[in-house]
């Protein structure tokens, strides 16, 4: 019995790597493991190399390892991209003679996949002999890889379940006929979280929790899992999901849509949002709650479309002229993002101010076992907005004390709904007035911002008062986790806000420490700055990453243990 | 309703003799005939002289950023069908830099009525080149002239299928006000591209030279005929205002599915219940 293990399956676009990733995923939650699963593909719709890889645990894990147990590949470029990451010990499956390898090495394993696929009705099922392999290798039962095999493709019609499971069938006689390698079991230990969920599953489900009703979009890698999400309860939901014809047009939509009174969001990648800064900003003078998620890529421009980073961390901090209150959430996993999209849009209303999601292609794209989000957090709180006219006054942008006017929306009684992007007056017409300028800047900004701060998200600390502390915002949430249980005296702050930032309370979490480290993935230690800026803080060091591919557990432990 | 319901408080900043006075008086006129109250109308706008609109006429207004009228319209419809969106724009907001919109608001046929108040001119920049200026007016810019081929508003809008392309004449305000009206009846996106001389800078241009090619398009003149309201449309000596074309065709809200819904902004979003949806991710 082993405590984990990391399996990778890997092949070329359209060879259903996504496909048998999930059914590994099932197959191992469903009997007691944890899941931990990262994709990694390219930029094409067919060919390449792309792997999903699974991590499947006895104890809750939060971030990919850098070693493989096993891996399968789907193709001969498999075998060759994926040799350097099989751990001492660990098995590659191949099918030697599709591949036409003449001599296997060690820790080869060779199972004709695509002829047993054949057998089963067509190669097409090769992904599916792939998991019943896997099943009999690690130890796990038939039943369980046959009925991950049902569950993926059950919408595909009872047909094509049974013809996948036959394939599974095939692929497990095999290995329990022929191989006589085998890994270590995991142990399995039953968990009541039960759902299989990426980050961008629960960002969608969240704001379907909050009551989105529109949500508008230009497709980007890697922000359209959300708009995914989203689509496929529209129906249900009442929603209406409306593909912009450019990022301008939906983050406008957005605003547009708000203003009339609606819960709107919109979302995009890095080069997507800079073209829609100048709405956030629009927002911002308008007064007008925006849901805005930027699920980061690496750039600069076009950059690494399907691979990860946190290069956006000041864009998003500064994005859009002018100066103006604003609330970021940078979420740290699936669990966050839920509570992050439902905690945006409240915070978007009562506020009426724009509220950023910051995601990444890891945390959006990465699978964990979690139990289903609870939905009563969090419950619609509307702000100021007015249902009916009576007693409210006349002027949109009346002062009050905390910067928050009432807001009417067009189309009730009462009094007109005015939205203005030029400087203007309470009454929502352009001025030119030196002193309305510095009051309404008051209440756009000074005002909102410090209601904003009172109620930022504080910071998760573990372990306060070891020897050294990283420092994370975002994605790296897992990574920390994983890596302070892992070695000895040290803890972390994981900000699921980075503004306005929790200041006071982050440097209660620090107290005491050696050694504080931002562990970042990006080139320039952007954490690590807006620490310095807000706090005074020197960080000892940053451990960065700016590849393209987010932190290994055995990264960050290895910094720990080296003491950058 | 009468015209004093739609006063604004909000002072003019147009030049005197503008003509956007006449496109202000003829939207008066229209929303009074129409007889819905400032509550249930929308004004939407971007920027430039004619993005000015929305606070000289009392309603709900929306003055958003330069280009971008057509989107932020189009969604506050989407949020509430019950509303009567009105755009006003210019030639450099809405087929300059909102281009792109304006295009795929045609392609999306959202109930809303755009008057664009095309004076051929920039005017809050100071008289540069619009869009749709004439090959060869110099300006600042193009001290030599410009050189683009201006772009066709009406066979543009006739191309992408657009349901109801009419144009008008900022000094014919009555002929305008009718046109307005029959926008707002079309349901779909309609557009009034509005010839509109600019006093202060577009000294081509002039009342005096619409005056002596404009003519209105007379009964005998089929508006559901694209080849029709084509001939019409390419006219470049005489210009033609009335309803070039006009043809009904599904609008947003029914095939978007919307209007077999309650308006999204009446939504009880309280207690949404996604309980359900746990299933599907196990």
């Amino acid at each position: 019995m082993s405590l984990e293990i990391n399996v990778r399956i890997s092949g070329e676009a359209g060879q259903g790597v996504v496909s048998a990733g999930m059914m590994l995923c099932r197959m191992y939650k469903d009997s007691g493991r944890h899941i931990f699963a990262i994709q990694d593909y390219m930029s094409r719709i067919r060919g390449g190399t792309n792997f999903f890889q699974v991590r499947a645990a006895a104890v809750p894990v939060h971030s990919p390892r850098e070693k493989c147990d096993l891996i399968v590949a789907l193709d001969k470029d498999a075998v060759a991209a994926n040799q350097a990451e099989l751990a001492p010990g660990g098995l590659m499956v191949l099918d030697k003679q599709k591949y036409g390898i003449v001599e296997l090495r060690e820790r080869w394993v060779d199972v004709p996949l695509y002829a047993l696929a054949q057998e089963a009705g067509g190669t097409i099922y090769a992904n599916s002999v792939a998991l019943g392999a896997v099943a009999a290798l690690t130890g796990e039962s038939f039943d369980d890889a046959a009925k991950a095999a049902r569950r993926e493709f059950s919408a595909k019609g009872g047909e094509t379940a049974e013809k996948n499971a036959a394939a599974a069938r095939k692929g497990y006689d095999y290995v329990s006929g022929h191989i006589k390698e085998r890994l270590a079991r995991v142990d399995a230990v039953p968990h009541g979280c039960d759902c299989l969920l990426a980050g961008s599953e629960t960002l969608a489900l969240g704001a379907i929790s909050a009551g989105c009703k529109f949500y508008t979009a230009y497709p980007m890698s890697p922000s359209t899992g959300v708009m995914n999400t989203v689509a496929d309860y529209a129906a249900r939901f009442g929603i209406i999901v409306e593909q912009a014809e450019d990022e301008i047009a939906a983050v406008n939509m957005a605003v547009g849509a708000a203003y009339a009174g609606v819960r709107s969001m919109t979302a995009s990648s890095g080069g997507g949002f800079a073209l829609m800064c100048e709405g956030v900003s629009l927002a911002a003078m308008t007064e007008t709650p925006l849901v805005l998620a930027v699920v980061m890529r690496p750039g600069p421009a076009t950059g690494f479309p399907t691979r990860t980073a946190q290069e956006d961390l000041e864009f998003v901090l500064h994005a859009g002229h002018g100066e103006f209150a604003r609330a970021v959430y940078t979420p740290g996993s699936p669990e966050e993002c839920f509570l992050a999209a439902k905690r945006a849009f409240n915070t978007a209303e009562r506020w009426q101010v724009p509220a950023l999601i910051m995601s990444d292609q890891h945390l959006a794209e990465s699978f964990t076992n979690i139990a289903f989000p609870d939905q009563a957090a969090e419950p619609p709180d509307r702000g100021r907005l007015l249902r009916s006219g009576a007693d409210a006054p006349a002027d949109r942008y009346a002062y009050a004390a905390d910067g928050v006017s009432p807001r009417p929306v067009p189309g009730r009684p009462g009094p007109l709904a005015a939205a203005d992007s030029d400087e203007h007056g309470p009454e929502g017409h352009i001025t030119e007035l030196a002193e309305v300028r510095v009051k309404m800047t008051g209440k756009r900004l000074h005002l909102k911002l410090a209601g904003l701060a009172k109620e930022a998200l504080t910071p998760t600390i573990v372990n306060p008062g070891a020897k050294t502390m990283l420092c994370g915002f975002g994605s790296t949430l897992g990574v920390l986790r994983d890596a302070c249980a892992a070695v000895r005296d040290a803890g972390f702050v994981h900000f699921p806000q980075v503004w306005p930032l929790p200041a006071q309370a982050a440097l209660a979490g620090l107290q005491g420490a050696v050694r504080v480290l931002t562990v970042e993935n990006n080139a320039t230690g952007q954490l690590a700055r807006l620490l310095r800026r807000e706090t005074g803080l020197e960080v000892t060091g940053s451990v960065l990453k700016y590849d393209g591919r987010p932190f290994t557990v055995d990264e960050v432990t290895a910094a720990l243990e080296r003491g950058d | 309703m009468e015209l004093k319901d739609f006063n604004s408080t909000d002072p003019v900043a147009w030049c005197p003799g503008c003509g956007n006075f006449g496109i202000q008086a003829a939207l008066k006129t229209a929303l009074v005939k129409l007889g819905r109250k400032p509550q249930e109308l929308l004004l939407v706008s971007g920027i430039g002289q004619a993005a000015k609109m929305p606070h000289y006429i009392k309603a709900n207004f929306f003055n958003g950023l330069h280009g971008r009228a057509l989107p932020a319209a189009a969604a506050a419809k989407i949020a509430n069908r019950e509303l009567t969106v009105i755009v006003t724009t210019g030639d450099g907001d809405c087929y300059g830099e909102g281009g792109n919109h304006f295009i795929h608001n045609i392609r999306r046929n959202s109930d809303i009525t755009v008057i664009v108040h095309d004076n051929q001119i920039y005017g809050l920049t100071k008289g540069q080149a619009s869009p749709t200026s004439e090959p060869g007016m110099r300006t600042k810019i193009q001290p030599g002239g410009v050189i683009l081929a201006p772009f066709p508003p009406l066979e543009t809008a006739l191309a992408l299928g657009c349901g109801f392309v009419a144009r008008g004449y900022a000094a014919e305000k009555e002929h305008l006000a009718d046109l307005i009206l029959a926008g707002i009846a079309h349901k779909g996106f309609s557009l009034i591209d509005v010839l509109q001389p600019c006093i202060s800078f577009n000294k081509l241009n002039t009342f005096d030279w619409y005056g002596k090619r404009v003519y209105k398009v007379g009964p005998e003149h089929d508006s559901a005929s694209k080849a029709a309201a084509l001939a019409l449309a390419e006219q470049r000596d005489r210009l033609p205002i009335g309803v070039i074309y006009s043809k009904p065709r599904p609008d947003y809200g029914e095939l978007s599915g919307l209007d077999a819904l309650p308006p999204l902004a009446g939504a009880d979003i309280s207690a949404v219940d996604i309980a359900p949806l746990l299933a599907d991710f196990r």
